[in-house]
């Protein structure tokens, strides 16, 4: 093979294997672009409250769901609530652990529609924490929000008149699992 | 192509192809290994006996894939169960949920283990190194290895047929696309996905590495004078494919590992659960799974063009077009995998990006095919067989194209997604397109492979029963997606019946013809009638032609000069 073939074929191979990297990159990649566009439904996380309130009022409802077999109940304290846009309110989330052992739980979120992510800034959340919920008790979760003013600027979002902010707990493992053995010692 | 075309006979005339072989003999002191010897196929390091080698592999994975289509039609054939009932066959076939297994088995197969290897691992292995004047590929050690990998990796999938996959039944039925949730550990906690992803792991890199041979082949190996815009366009589609490999292949690679790590050692790359997206999976797959259908039809491109020349006697209309229209597809090719996925909720705008974008593709395949029909006219047109081939691949193919831009419409497909309009759109382009064009390559250069004459008669036979069955099998499939027929179900309500009983029709006349080409198969090598080098005469003007047929175990020993 001639230098010039070598060549060819190493930067062939570091080609093939920088598509291998792109595509893990593709991960961080895509939930930046997803965090910066709202894309499909992300939310965006705010540090303060909002500054502009507009005289006009959005829906907001609350959605719960929980994984199959995970032993909780979970509900919204109000169906639904109507706010300005723009003004920063806070409503709460219901948890009973209804099993006799530790739970160790997480909850992933999305409102819908999609185009609203955009402007559905969270300032105060208990989404993708792990959370443990002894047996037996309901804990309330705050949920601290405002809808942007600048939606009402967008000529896609400008019609949305009501949103939906959905919650999903899935079982996240392990604690109960040493729970259960805690209980076995106990019985030894 | 016309500088080409005229310098390429005298090329080969100079230099007395026919004695390359003897000299090949007196030069190393050895001789051609014998064609029984098992270690002239399990080490070859000759570009024509791996070329031949994928070939036959393509042809028995074929077969199964065949089989299993048959076996899916057979099924569909009337409303309700005929054969994953539980009792057919003493219960051979088992459930409904075996027919997904079959559906996702057959497009893996056709894909992966039937196009790909014979378009481009056969034809091209073959002919690229024939076409561009060089002795065989540069890399002819890895050469074999990407042959042997192969039947590995067919191994690993047939496996997973047979091991658990979901609760209480055998292997993975998510369909080709492998999406998760359906191909994670919650629905398919079985061996049998983790097989399926360790088989398309093994294909990816046995697919990279002849990709990067041919490219290193084609951009260091032409011979003396054969510059990129001398060299015939089959090896410029073979070069566009490569490329598209090197760069597709290690996506699939990447999002596969990502499921393997999901499904095995918890990560949560794509489980909502733990904050990932399946729509990140799809994402993936079809920036993979675009340039892989572009794949699986540009090496046919290049065969046709040049049987289409060959038959009209003609140098292919607007080489540089040619050449470059498939460039621009490969290209383009890399930006339009969302529009596999309009349904899973995404920006209007997005949308609208994504249709534009694949209506652009719509141009440089215009090109071709228009071209195509250029060089035909006012061309000597012989309808032999490989030319009856090219002609009704080029009609199927644009009815392909036309239902593929009704589909990259965002509003249409959302009422077209997984339906039978879309089984009936990919099979048009890939069943009746990438698979003619295998069948052109296949009795073009039938002779200058296998060193014996074909029967004419049975190859016509061929080709009718194909383009007639094939026809039949598809096209009342479009009126079934238009009537909401979903894919990827077993059974169906009886206002489906009539198509798809026509489509089952359809599929038995495809079998009998296939049946001829094994008839004419078995006849060529009975009869064995000495092939001439260039049996097509001045239409036939690449370099494969000044050789012997077949040609010398090594040829170019003086390397063709290109004028």
């Amino acid at each position: 093979m001639t230098p010039k073939a070598r060549l060819t074929a190493f930067i062939l191979t570091g080609g093939a294997v920088g598509m291998l990297g792109l595509s893990f990159a593709a991960e961080p990649l895509y939930s930046t672009f997803c965090r910066i566009t709202g894309f499909g439904g992300t939310t965006q996380v705010a540090t303060a409250p909002s500054r502009k309130v507009l005289d006009q009022t959005v829906r907001i409802r609350f959605d719960a769901n929980v994984d199959e077999g995970l032993p909780i109940t979970f509900k919204p304290v109000e169906p639904y609530i109507d706010v300005k846009v723009g003004e920063t309110v806070m409503s709460f989330y219901e948890v009973t652990n209804t099993s006799e052992g530790q739970i160790k739980a997480m909850a992933s979120y999305n409102v819908a529609p999609d185009k609203a992510g955009k402007y559905f800034n969270k300032v105060e959340c208990f989404c993708f924490k792990e959370k443990i919920f002894q047996p037996g008790k309901t804990e309330k979760l705050p949920v601290i929000f405002y809808v942007s003013a600048d939606m009402a600027d967008d000529p896609l979002a400008r019609d949305v008149k009501g949103i939906t902010l959905s919650y999903t707990y899935y079982f996240a493992g392990e604690v109960q699992a040493s729970a259960r053995l805690e209980d076995a010692s106990a019985v030894n | 192509m016309s500088a080409d075309t005229k310098s390429a006979p005298e090329a080969g005339h100079g230099h007395g192809h026919d004695h390359g072989h003897d000299q090949a003999h007196d030069d190393h002191g050895h001789h051609d290994p014998k064609w029984y010897s098992p270690a002239r196929w399990l080490f070859s390091t000759n570009h024509k006996d791996i070329g031949t080698l994928y070939l036959l592999f393509a042809l028995g994975a074929g077969t199964v894939g065949m089989i299993f289509s048959g076996i899916m039609r057979v099924e569909l054939a009337e409303p309700g169960l005929q054969l994953f009932n539980g009792t057919a066959f003493g219960g051979f076939f088992g459930n409904p949920e075996n027919y997904n297994v079959i559906t996702t088995m057959h497009g893996l197969i056709m894909i992966f283990f039937m196009v790909m290897p014979a378009l481009i691992g056969g034809f091209g292995n073959w002919f690229v190194p024939l076409m561009i004047g060089a002795p065989d590929m540069a890399m002819p050690r890895m050469n074999n290895i990407s042959f042997w990998l192969l039947p590995v990796s067919f191994t690993l999938l047939i496996l997973s047929m047979f091991v658990p996959g979901p609760p209480g039944a055998n292997g993975f039925g998510g369909g080709w696309v492998l999406y998760p949730p359906l191909s994670s550990h919650d629905a398919n906690p079985g061996l049998a996905m983790d097989l399926v992803i360790f088989s398309l792991h093994v294909a990816g890199i046995s697919s990279i590495l002849g990709a990067i041979n041919f490219i290193v082949t084609i951009l260091n190996m032409r011979a003396p004078g054969m510059t990129l815009h001398k060299m015939p366009l089959f090896a410029w589609s073979v070069l566009v494919t490569a490329f598209l490999l090197v760069l597709a292949l290690p996506v699939l690679a990447g999002a596969l590992t990502m499921l393997l790590t999901d499904r095995n050692f918890g990560s949560k790359f794509f489980e909502p659960a733990g904050g990932g997206d399946p729509i990140m999976f799809q994402h993936l797959f079809w920036f993979f799974g675009h340039p892989e259908v572009y794949i699986m039809i540009l090496p046919g491109f290049g065969i046709i063009s040049h049987v289409i020349s060959t038959f009209s006697k003609k140098p292919v209309f607007g080489y540089l077009g040619m050449a470059y229209a498939m460039v621009s597809i490969g290209v383009i090719g890399f930006i339009v995998w969302a529009h596999h996925m309009y349904t899973v909720g995404m920006n209007v705008n997005l949308k609208a990006y994504f249709v534009a974008a694949t209506m652009v593709i719509a141009v440089p395949t215009g090109i071709k095919i228009f071209s195509w029909i250029a060089t035909m006219w006012g061309g000597s047109i012989e309808f032999k067989v490989p030319m009856l081939w090219a002609i009704g691949f080029i009609f199927l193919f644009t009815v392909g194209g036309v239902t593929g831009v009704v589909l990259a419409n965002a509003g249409v497909d959302h009422a077209l997604h997984d339906t039978y309009y879309v089984v009936a759109h990919f099979h048009y382009v890939l069943s009746l397109g990438a698979v003619f064009t295998l069948f052109c390559g296949w009795y073009y250069w039938f002779e200058k492979m296998w060193g014996v004459k074909y029967n004419g008669f049975l190859g016509g036979l061929h080709f009718w029963f194909m383009f007639v069955g094939s026809n039949m099998v598809f096209f009342p499939q479009h009126f079934l997606g238009l009537n909401g027929m979903p894919r990827r179900y077993v059974d169906y309500t009886p206002a489906f019946r009539e198509w798809h009983h026509w489509s089952t029709i359809g599929y038995y006349v495809v079998l009998v013809g296939m049946a001829f080409f094994f008839v004419g198969l078995i006849e060529a090598m009975v009869r064995r009638r000495k092939a001439e080098a260039n049996p097509w005469g001045e239409g036939a003007t690449t370099l494969e032609w000044t050789l012997s047929s077949p040609p010398p175990f090594h040829q170019y020993n003086d390397l063709p000069r290109v004028r």
